[in-house]
């Protein structure tokens, strides 16, 4: 009680230990309640979710130990291959995203009047919801009165139901899924050009650069940053797809539009009976292939902290 | 600039240019176009077969209140209000502390705290899930709007931090050193000093953040069940189900669930790109 009014008394020296201590405790008690509930919802599940995949569980009764054997099976599951393999086809081709956000960001870098509300219409796609997204391009590809099946009807197509065709339903899916995504990445590229420097392409333009050559040797060296936060949204967003295929096909025909993210779901609460166990090894497999993309991601901000 | 301004080039160039901007725009929103013009559009239309021909009747009145009075959809917009604003206050009151302490302090483990909510962040769902939901059903919080919104105020944790511990690394630190000489103490650098500074972080996280979750499906399903709880997300999935072939208020449902991150969008833009581009500009 009398410690707490010594300070204004003698000033330097006899401070409460809250005092002397300050710097070195504050920041343990700024970041207390964020650590706890990141280490609580985030942080520990991986380790449980690691843990449970060695086990086979239903989620309600005992869990029993069983080893390895869920990714033993796993090898053995066709649909596990089927999904992985839908993964990859979705990494490639979410790739397509840069260079149509890139073309898009070009093609709006104007200074015209009113562009400014064009450039946050073409963002639009981006801000609602891919379950609207998905519901709207399911109703796109209905192969009866869908607008895409009308379109390639003028060129004398037949009609194709494309999310019931499993040549093709992923690939249904992907395009839906990349209109959101070009935008992002148009909006990457767009504050990206923003920041080019106006000297250095004066200069190449003195030395008859134009078009492509351009585009190529200096304005996308510049582009870099953008590219590599383009880059890293656009893989972890492919590798996260989940909602258009729920919403879309429900990883259907027969499981062919499913990716591990959804299989993964369909597997741990489905009515096949709840596999948490086996739920649980196909969500470290994935967490795996993540870990991948967020090292390589950590790698380059540690070399950027080092440096700057 | 790269491309060349288009008031350098010829008249022909600008003309296109003027005419293609408009016709750009129309192909690409067309999905977002045709919803719109179809949320408006008559039950008879539906049946007759009239997807993209021009409305017999605009019945924009009669869609949009046969979802709100036929289905529970004003229930499920309640509900994502109702788990967005706490998440988007939550995530930001406590990324603004992690954030400052990550970013003014020196001490070791510091980077590591820092990676650990950056690789947090990018982790997919799925491994989080089973866990999640048993923690959920422990604290009894499954089915509930807390239990969702508790999950997702940790989670956008991790983003969060990352974009604060950036902010506040680019303020003046000598406006921070300056209070202490002065005798401040830590907690009122934080509230009086650093805090006013960070009002458009703050602005740019709480948009993002208000949009995240609001255009959660996911964890939606996997953390609730049932109209009294689930999100517009969610709900409107359930709706679809029961809408079969009812493209006029499936539209119409998907205008309503879409309008609050869009004018949220719209009123914040600047503040929205500027939490999107992290890092995008060196």
């Amino acid at each position: 009680m009398t410690t707490a009014a010594l300070p204004d008394t003698h000033p330097p020296n006899p401070k409460s230990y809250w005092k002397r201590n300050q710097q070195r405790l504050a920041p343990w008690l700024f970041l207390a309640p964020g650590i706890a509930m990141f280490v609580l919802y985030v942080i520990a599940p991986i380790f449980q979710s690691i843990s449970i995949s060695f086990y086979a569980w239903d989620g309600l009764g005992e869990a029993e130990y069983i080893g390895i054997a869920n990714y033993v099976e796993l090898m053995d599951d066709e649909d596990f291959y089927t999904s992985l393999k839908n993964n990859v086809i979705w990494l490639v081709l979410y790739m397509l995203a840069l260079p149509a956000g890139l073309f898009v960001a070009l093609f709006l870098n104007q200074t015209v009047r009113g562009i400014r509300i064009y450039k946050s219409l073409f963002f639009f796609p981006f801000v609602i919801s891919q379950v609207v997204v998905g519901l709207v391009f399911s109703w796109f590809y209905d192969p009866s009165f869908g607008l895409f099946n009308i379109v390639t009807g003028w060129f004398g197509a037949d009609p194709i139901a494309i999310l019931a065709d499993e040549r093709y339903v992923t690939y249904g899916i992907i395009a839906a899924g990349l209109w959101p995504q070009t935008a992002y990445c148009m909006i990457l590229y767009l504050t990206g050009l923003n920041a080019v420097d106006p000297e250095q392409i004066e200069a190449a333009r003195l030395d008859n650069a134009k078009g492509f050559k351009m585009l190529w040797y200096v304005v996308l060296p510049q582009l870099k940053p953008a590219t590599f936060i383009a880059v890293v949204v656009t893989v972890i967003g492919a590798l996260r797809s989940f909602d258009l295929i729920s919403i879309m096909t429900d990883g259907g025909p027969y499981g062919t539009s499913s990716v591990l993210a959804f299989y993964m779901y369909e597997q741990a609460f489905s009515e096949y009976g709840f596999r948490m166990g086996y739920g649980a090894a196909i969500a470290v497999v994935l967490f795996a292939i993540m870990m991948i993309y967020i090292a390589f991601f950590l790698w380059k901000m540690y070399r950027d902290e080092r440096g700057g | 600039m790269f491309p060349k301004p288009i008031e350098k080039t010829s008249s022909g160039a600008q003309l296109a240019y003027k005419i293609a901007l408009p016709l750009v725009l129309i192909l690409w929103l067309l999905p977002l176009i045709a919803v719109a013009v179809t949320s408006v559009r008559s039950g008879g239309d539906i049946t007759a077969g009239n997807y993209w021909g021009w409305p017999t009747s605009f019945n924009f009145i009669e869609n949009y209140t046969a979802i709100f009075t036929n289905t529970p959809i004003g229930q499920y917009i309640l509900n994502s209000f109702k788990v967005t604003i706490p998440t988007v206050i939550g995530a930001v009151a406590l990324s603004c502390m992690t954030g400052f302490a990550l970013g003014v302090y020196r001490f070791r483990g510091n980077l590591l705290l820092f990676f650990m909510f950056v690789a947090g962040n990018f982790i997919p769902f799925q491994i989080l899930m089973v866990p999640v939901r048993d923690l959920t059903l422990d604290l009894g919080m499954y089915n509930t709007i807390h239990g969702l919104a508790l999950f997702h105020i940790a989670f956008q944790t991790g983003f969060c931090t990352l974009f604060m511990r950036n902010f506040i690394r680019a303020l003046p630190q000598e406006l921070i050193e300056a209070a202490r000489v002065e005798g401040v103490s830590e907690i009122q650098i934080f509230w009086y000093v650093v805090l006013p500074l960070m009002k458009p972080a703050i602005a740019a996280l709480s948009v993002l953040i208000f949009t995240f979750i609001w255009n959660d499906y996911f964890w939606a399903t996997v953390l609730t069940q049932g109209a009294d709880t689930q999100p517009i997300t969610a709900g409107l999935y359930s709706l679809n189900g029961q809408w079969v072939a009812q493209w006029h208020l499936v539209s119409a449902g998907s205008i309503v669930a879409a309008l609050p991150p869009v004018l949220m969008f719209f009123a914040m833009q600047r503040h929205f790109i500027a939490g999107l581009t992290l890092g995008a500009v060196k």
